[in-house]
């Protein structure tokens, strides 16, 4: 293919045909071990968030639980829901498993290594439109949930995959505009030449901050990970989209949910935080990233943003239905639209002016400014009628209700007592005064 | 006649042994999902052989040369509209079957002449094209396609563009204007509701969920209604479908088991009375 001197990785050595076949078999097995670190890794980290021991039975700290929940799932009786619409059900799975393994395939893991004496990037494959290739890849594998939602012919997993397609509809979009700032920056969508970008100037995490933030907010909604499992919310629906699936089917989706969690990590890494090159102090130490050390590295960074889903889980409940669109719309999108603007707006600058990259950040400043000042001038918002503050009804409504915001307490009969049998002379009008002042 | 269109793309001017073959792999499927579209039942079938007619296409794109234009067709149109329209699907329902009443009169036979007419079209130009010495895509690609392509939209034709951004923007802001609603009564949000539902409380509504059915040692059942902190049935936890069917049992009975245990006697002192009264319900529920 002609594109292949147009990418950062230089592929020219993988002329034989099992050298990309060797890359997939190890993609593969690196994925399908990962998941079981994973699921082992998530329940111990929750635990300790929670103050329990977490999976301690089986092998050295319950590091075979996950093999053996797997082993259950696989020898488990398959049922299939009479409802169901047989062909969709069954293809709903292998859609959403199938499109999760696509993506580690752009990701560039090291930079070059030696395998058996023969010298090749570790990456798969890397063209032109890498990153665009992902975000289709995810694209097509939610289609596993919404239809295996659909198909089920039952009520909770349709509500999910309803849930799950205007959650895609409206994050992907938040999603894609964060990317686009990367691609402004680095000038290329090919995976291995944004890594080579940052490696030149700076981590796009530091460059690129609200694009990172945005990009890490949207991951979660894409990957349907607390607080965003609207799709699948046990309190609400269930199961969400995968109530009606058992035994390897259901095994199929929960290794779909958690290969994409690696992935997004990935993808994270590889655009945010300067994909397999040496993380920042050690750099300067002069630490390796040639060889199999960009392998580690990359290791590295993809785990601390695993164990960032962990630590999000652990800390935030379920958003409801409206505030997470509410967010999405509302919150993400604009500020994507905006933080672009001004990101193409310095590129546009920079590359074609002569202007410095300070004066361009100034002005950009003094726009901001005058946003923000104007801003003082819009009204605000009146004050809904009836909420005059008046005299404390301690039973309105019908209902024992506590002072409002400028109300008083009346002194309480037991104070009023004490007060007395110790001598001092109660004036009841006396006593509220320093509460109220407060107010 | 396609074997030489996909030969063109080519720099030889012939295709690669490796496109032939993945022609041939997508294009019975592509024929199959496109007969799907028109002869499936249900319309969700019918949208998921688009969405197959769709990525083998781009597949096909990837094959010559069109990358961007492939994996663009993917997340645009398999990612995004073929989406909303399973949420809209979704949102009529999973068995709506769609009505074959025409609104508009003959309108069947417009179309069928419609279709025909783009076949005759379609037909003419493909037979009337002048096969040109194929160039290959190379020169067009370069430096990369997506690149290539940039210049092509945002450097030739960069006022059509704008002109169909304003269209599209105009289009939006259209669907906004026509489905605005003015707000008549104050957003019901949770707060609302929450100080509703207290402000009830005096005309005696529960905050709490409804309480379960009745729980007893010796028996367990919907039709049973529990006993309140009082000793009295609490007639709302009984679903109030049974009630109206008149299969709620008597609690009653059950309440006196109870006071009959704490009182130091047995429970079963009169339970011949109690499986009478069961019989009598179940038979008037036979008939």
């Amino acid at each position: 293919m002609s594109a292949e001197n147009l990418v950062g990785a230089d592929f020219s050595n993988d002329v034989h045909w099992w050298v990309p076949a060797l890359k997939g078999v190890f993609i593969l097995v690196l994925v399908l071990t990962s998941v079981i670190m994973a699921i082992w890794f998530e329940r111990k980290v929750v635990a300790k968030m929670q103050l329990r021991p977490g999976p301690n039975v089986h092998g050295p700290a319950g590091l075979l639980q996950t093999t053996a929940d797997a082993v259950k799932l696989l020898v488990k009786e398959d049922i299939s829901v009479k409802a169901a619409d047989r062909l969709v059900y069954l293809i709903a799975p292998v859609i959403a498993v199938f499109s999760s393994f696509l993506t580690l395939a752009v990701i560039p893991m090291a930079g070059e290594v030696s395998v058996f004496g023969f010298r090749t990037p570790l990456q798969m494959t890397d063209f032109p439109v890498a990153v665009l290739y992902i975000l289709a890849c995810t694209s097509v594998g939610v289609y596993g949930m919404v239809l295996g939602g659909w198909s089920s012919g039952s009520t909770y997993p349709l509500l999910g995959s309803v849930r799950s397609t205007a959650q895609v509809i409206s994050y992907e979009l938040a999603m894609g505009l964060s990317l686009v700032s990367v691609f402004v920056m680095a000038g290329s969508m090919s995976t291995s030449q944004i890594v080579e970008a940052q490696e030149r100037s700076l981590w796009y995490v530091v460059t690129l901050p609200v694009a990172f933030i945005l990009y890490v907010v949207a991951m979660i909604g894409e990957v349907n990970r607390l607080p965003f499992d609207l799709p699948e919310a046990e309190g609400e629906l269930v199961a969400g989209y995968m109530t009606e699936y058992s035994a390897m089917k259901f095994a199929w989706f929960y290794l779909a949910e958690y290969i994409n969690m690696i992935n997004v990590s990935a993808v994270a890494t590889t655009l945010f935080l300067g994909g397999w090159h040496t993380p920042f102090p050690l750099n300067l130490l002069g630490v390796p990233d040639s060889g199999y050390w960009g392998f580690l590295w990359f290791l590295v960074k993809l785990w601390s943003i695993m164990f960032f889903f962990v630590w999000v889980r652990g800390t935030l409940l379920r958003f409801r239905y409206d505030q997470f669109m509410n967010l999405g719309w509302k919150l993400l999108i604009p500020t994507a639209l905006v933080w672009l603007f001004g990101v193409t707006t310095i590129r546009v600058v920079n590359e074609f002016t002569d202007v410095p990259s300070q004066t361009v950040l100034i002005g950009l400043a003094v726009v901001l400014l005058v946003f923000a000042a104007l801003s003082f001038l819009i009204p605000e918002k009146k004050e809904p009628p009836g909420a005059e503050v008046g005299e404390f009804d301690p039973y309105a409504d019908g209902y024992p209700v506590p002072p409002m915001p400028g109300q008083v307490l009346p002194p309480s009969p037991r104070r009023l007592a004490a007060m007395a049998a110790a001598g001092v002379v109660v004036d009841i009008c006396d006593v509220p005064t320093e509460e109220a002042d407060r107010d | 006649m396609i074997t030489t269109i996909a030969a063109t793309l080519t720099d030889a001017g012939e295709a690669s042994t490796g496109e032939a073959v993945l022609f041939w792999v997508f294009a019975p499927v592509m024929v199959l999902a496109s007969m799907g579209l028109l002869l499936a039942r249900k319309a969700v079938h019918a949208a998921l052989s688009v969405i197959t007619v769709m990525i083998c296409l781009a597949f096909l794109y990837v094959a010559q040369d069109a990358p961007f234009l492939g994996v663009v067709q993917v997340v645009v149109y398999t990612g995004a509209i073929m989406m909303l329209f399973l949420f809209v699907l979704m949102l009529v329902g999973v068995d709506a079957s769609d009505s074959l009443v025409e609104t508009i009169k003959g309108q069947r036979w417009v179309a069928v002449l419609g279709g025909m007419g783009l076949l005759v079209v379609l037909a003419g130009v493909v037979m009337t094209v002048a096969p040109s010495t194929p160039t290959g895509l190379d020169g067009a690609n370069t430096p990369t396609n997506p690149e290539a392509l940039a210049v092509v939209i945002f450097g030739s034709y960069a006022f059509a563009l704008e002109v169909v951004g304003a269209l599209l923007v105009t289009a939006a802001l259209g669907a906004l204007v026509l489905t605005h609603r003015e707000r008549l009564v104050p957003k019901r949000d949770q707060k609302t509701r929450m100080q509703a539902r207290v402000q009830a409380l005096g005309d005696g509504a529960l905050l709490t969920p409804l309480a379960a059915p009745g729980v007893y040692a010796r028996h367990n059942a919907m039709d049973v209604p529990a006993l309140g902190p009082d000793g009295e049935p609490l007639e709302l936890s009984v679903n109030r479908v049974l009630k109206v069917r008149g299969q709620e049992a008597d609690a009653a009975e059950y309440a006196a088991r109870i006071d009959r245990v704490l009182a130091g006697g047995w429970a079963d002192d009169e339970l011949p009375a109690i499986e009478a009264a069961k019989d009598a319900t179940s038979e008037e529920a036979d008939q």
